[in-house]
């Protein structure tokens, strides 16, 4: 028991299994999890907010970002405290273009994403060449300047916030009703799908080698030859669209916007959604969006006591699993562990 | 917009050092940590926190004060005050020494990843600061006046009071008695022995969990008398209230190079001094985006800090 891997043990699997079952494995979890939003019956049930609610924000949102972070903090090796700036940043482009423009919320999603990777850029030029805990306080600083910035400029509305943002538009069948917020859950699960697809082919391409070599060892990775400042940069901007992505949809489901939203709380649920589930792992950091975003919800019954109970699973989590609850491929985990100790 | 920095300036410098000063001891906290380590103590804003409410514990329940009572004078003020200081130190020294025990010492026993260990960390400051939202139900505590705010004396048009003269003094006593023990004790010796090299330290038979939790211990103290001087100055405090301060003294240790006490005592003076003349010239809200924005050039000009080591080679 002592050696057995939930991570590993589902790769083997994977490995003896040809195209066929690989085909009909991801096409039963994807119609399986499609299926969420209509089992709010039983024990999945939320006690007070509304379950369909939930699984779209936090749950599906969590995971979703969880994925965009665990390019960065995960895939990179880069410790990003302030994911929240782009999550921000995409839901006041939403807002703001919403209000005072007539698109709608499928033509602003690009140019959130836009502007979330551009302030990617604008933050990784300065920052990118800082490493470690000195990377960690600075993007932190960032996530803070953009939710002091939204609460003093007048344009956001201050702390009021912006509301009346309209609802997305129905896509063919997918309908967008404040009081049946199923069309929501399944836009949030393609965007998943995307950028998992996203994730698993870069992976095996030039940007994901050269992050597995950033992530090992930096310098030895820049002597190699590849450019570290170029990938950490791609890394980072790619982090920041899927942040911004989530926060378009999470503007528009919403309909309002106000800074207390985007405080660093939100950064650190995020990054510990990626540490809890299983660092780099992407199904790892799935399954760590999903509990932590569903978990407070689930027993709002304490409800005074919930943050006391979710910090302590916390610590009890990375006390037993530190790696996580399904930690990457042995194979990637002792060469780091290697690593560390350079 | 140069009005008021420029009227005040004095004035702005005595309130700058007085907070300064505060923040070079939560500072202390967290650069005694990061120098064996190597870690952020992502607990120590709730260290500090519970140190507030050390101070005012001290008062209303060991001294029977309340909001209406009259401030104390004499030889009372002078106990009261002491007492509150020492309860406010052991208050944050025993919550460090816990927080290393839960959340530190057993993942670095099995030298295990950086970022469970953060993630621990924080863990253990979420629950720090519920159990504490929880006990005073959300809300805002104020302390009782136990120090009369007395105009001592008047520098170049700057009002010196009483609580910032004391802050002043008593916390740059605290630094020097804490930077001398790291310097000259056996102990200290021990812990900069772990801070230049873990492995060789435990082969000259130091031993290293003794080591650690002393580290914890000594930085909550510092944070502990930090505590006591915020709760003298301001006077309230409630359960977020380490958010915002550890922010601005994590900067503070930063600013000076983290890892480096001296440092931290100039990061901190630098930040109180920053944080107030900035308040002055771009208005308060706009204070905390300064401290960072000095904090990424100094990092970007002098990435190791302003006293630091090197740091391009910090691994995450």
């Amino acid at each position: 028991m002592k050696n057995f891997n939930l991570r590993d043990f589902g790769a083997d699997i994977w490995e003896r299994s040809g195209r066929p079952v690989r085909v009909t494995i991801v096409m039963v979890t994807i119609g399986l999890v499609s299926l969420l939003p209509f089992a709010g019956a039983g024990f999945l049930a939320t006690p007070i907010a509304a379950y369909d609610a939930v699984l779209v924000y936090p749950v599906a949102i969590f995971v979703l970002m969880a994925l965009g972070l665990n390019i960065v903090v995960g895939k990179s090796g880069m410790l990003d405290l302030g994911y929240v700036a782009f999550f921000a940043i995409g839901a006041y482009t939403m807002g703001f273009l919403g209000i005072h423009t007539s698109l709608n919320t499928w033509e602003i999603m690009p140019i959130g994403i836009g502007l979330a990777m551009f302030a990617g850029v604008l933050l990784g030029i300065p920052t990118l060449r800082l490493r470690g805990d000195y990377l960690a306080i600075v993007t932190l600083g960032f996530g803070e300047i953009i939710r002091i910035v939204a609460l003093n400029v007048s344009w956001t509305n201050g702390p009021n916030g912006i509301s009346g943002i309209p609802m997305p538009p129905d896509l063919g069948p997918l309908k967008f009703r404040l009081d049946d917020q199923k069309g929501f859950f399944w836009v949030v699960l393609i965007m998943i799908l995307l950028t998992i697809w996203m994730i698993r082919r870069l992976s095996v391409r030039r940007p994901g080698r050269a992050w597995e070599a950033i992530r090992q060892d930096e310098d030895a990775a820049e002597l190699m030859g590849v450019p570290t400042f170029k990938y950490k940069m791609w890394s980072f901007t790619l982090g920041a669209a899927v942040g911004g992505a989530a926060g378009v949809l999470y503007g528009s489901k919403n309909l309002f916007v106000a800074p207390e939203m985007f405080t660093l709380n939100v950064s650190i649920l995020i990054l510990a959604c990626v540490v809890f589930g299983g660092i780099g792992n992407i199904w790892g950091v799935i399954v760590g969006g999903a509990i932590l975003g569903y978990l407070p919800d689930r027993i709002r019954f304490i409800s005074d006591a919930r943050l006391l109970v979710f910090g302590l699973v916390l610590i009890i989590v990375m006390n037993f699993r530190p790696d996580g609850l399904l930690p990457r491929k042995k194979r990637e985990k002792a060469i780091v562990k290697k690593g560390a100790q350079a | 917009m140069f009005d008021v920095f420029i009227d005040q300036f004095w004035q702005l410098t005595v309130s700058g050092l007085a907070l300064g000063f505060i923040y070079v001891l939560i500072a202390l906290g967290y650069t005694m940590v990061y120098g064996v380590l190597r870690m952020i103590n992502f607990a120590n804003s709730e260290i500090f926190m519970w140190g507030t409410f050390g101070a005012i514990v001290a008062s209303r329940d060991l001294f029977n004060y309340n909001q209406t009572s009259e401030p104390a004078t004499g030889g009372k003020l002078a106990l009261v005050l002491i007492v509150q200081l020492f309860v406010a130190m052991a208050f944050a020294g025993l919550t460090a020494v816990l927080v290393e025990f839960v959340a530190y010492r057993r993942l670095r026993a099995r030298g295990t990843n950086r970022l469970a260990t953060l993630i621990s960390a924080i863990g253990m400051s979420m629950v720090l600061s519920e159990v504490m939202r929880i006990l005073t139900h959300s809300r805002p505590v104020g302390s009782p006046r136990i120090l009369e705010k007395v105009i001592l004396t008047e520098v170049w048009g700057a009002q010196i009071r009483l609580d910032t003269l004391i802050t002043i003094l008593a916390a740059g006593a605290i630094f020097i008695i804490l930077e001398r023990f790291v310097k000259l004790s056996r102990m200290g010796k021990a812990i900069r022995a772990v801070s230049m090299n873990e492995d060789a330290a435990k082969l000259m038979g130091i031993n290293l969990n003794r080591v650690i939790t002393v580290t914890f211990l000594v930085g909550g103290l510092a944070t502990g008398a930090a505590a006591f001087f915020y709760v003298t100055v301001f006077e309230y405090t409630k359960f977020n209230i380490g958010f915002t301060m550890g922010l601005a003294a994590f900067t503070a240790a930063v600013l000076g190079g983290i890892g480096n006490i001296r440092g931290a005592f100039f990061g901190g003076i630098v930040l109180g001094l920053a944080e107030v003349y900035a308040a002055s010239i771009l208005g308060t809200q706009w204070k905390s985006v300064t401290i960072f924005v000095v904090l990424v050039l100094v990092l970007l000009f002098k990435p190791s800090g302003l006293f630091g080591e090197a740091v391009t080679q910090t691994r995450a």
